[in-house]
């Protein structure tokens, strides 16, 4: 490995990606980011449900999209870091990706949950109806579909390197899906209707809506890098506590 | 006041999407926050009572990765 990368630099990477030092380097992120969390997210909410318009077409149901899209990002951007962590698990054989690989997916999993619920719930008053086998949100349901057996997976195999590894394939096999929901209402003649944010001729949605729909973006982002911090803390505690038992065990083994 | 909890006669979606949002959020919060000390305190407990033989060949082999050195 030395040979393809300069050795400085694996060695820079190895030192960060060491489980001490995350710990040590986390503990002291945890807390501001947990405040700037609150703090963007409540702006975004107040925004969001008394100091914006509701919509010439959509009236006041316009104010589901806070919360939808940014789940909807989220949803995406969740797998995004599992499937990035999941390839550099595999390549480099570091603990530390495969518990960040492990915990986005749990977070993942609920927002995109949270994208089909409120998707729903804006669907009905809308659309006229729950639901719509169309291409968007066919795709964004295997996407959760995805999250659920990667989970499942994990919770199967019980030595963490091997289960790691087995699901380190599925995400990047279910990352093919990533470009499918992105493109979908490109692609295929959709219920659902095309990026309205990030498009090459820039927003389509009016400045006073753009404001709460950016608070809340970067606020449920901020809350995603809080609760991965948090999540992959815990996971590194459980392989202390596993290796600790392992220990004893070994150690009463010998003794 | 009342026109927010109105909602235009949208009030069961747009509250039904905020409410179901807020509670994902918190049990996520909450359920993260507690496994964090849960593990906490069964690796301290467990610390305690190992001796420091034990102790140290966790932290230093197990821990820094399998290509400690």
């Amino acid at each position: 490995m030395a040979a393809m990368n300069s050795p400085t630099a694996l060695q820079r990477f190895h030192a960060y990606a060491n489980p001490a030092r995350f710990m040590a380097l986390s503990s002291r992120l945890v807390a501001p980011l947990w405040i700037l969390s609150v703090l963007v997210l409540g702006a975004g909410l107040w925004f969001a449900l008394f100091d914006s318009p509701p919509d010439y077409q959509q009236g006041e149901t316009v104010r589901i999209m806070y919360v939808h899209v940014p789940s909807a990002w989220l949803s995406m951007f969740g797998y995004g870091v599992m499937a990035f962590a999941s390839a550099v698990g595999l390549v480099f054989r570091h603990p530390l990706s495969d518990v960040c690989a492990k915990s986005a997916a749990p977070i993942g999993a609920s927002f995109t949950f949270l994208a089909l619920l409120t998707g729903s719930l804006w669907g009905q008053p809308m659309w006229g109806t729950w639901w719509e086998w169309d291409a968007r949100m066919t795709s964004v349901l295997i996407l959760f579909f995805l999250y659920l057996g990667y989970i499942a997976l994990w919770a199967t195999i019980e030595e963490p390197v091997r289960a790691a590894r087995a699901a380190a394939v599925l995400a990047l096999v279910g990352a093919i899906n990533i470009p499918i929901i992105r493109y979908s209402v490109v692609w295929w003649n959709t219920l659902h209707q095309p990026a309205s944010v990030f498009r090459m001729d820039g927003p389509s949605i009016a400045p006073a809506m753009l404001l709460p729909l950016g608070l809340m973006g970067v606020g449920f982002t901020l809350l995603f890098i809080t609760l991965l911090l948090v999540r992959m803390r815990a996971e590194v505690m459980r392989r202390r506590v596993r290796n600790l038992r392992l220990a004893t065990a070994g150690a009463a083994a010998e003794g | 006041m009342d026109e927010i909890f109105h909602m235009g006669g949208y009030a069961f979606y747009v509250w039904s999407a905020y409410g179901a949002a807020f509670a994902v959020i918190v049990a996520l919060v909450w359920h993260s926050v507690a496994d964090y000390r849960a593990q906490t305190r069964l690796a301290e407990t467990l610390e305690k009572a190992a001796g420091g033989r034990v102790r140290r060949a966790a932290h230093l082999e197990r821990e820094t990765g399998e290509d400690a050195s």
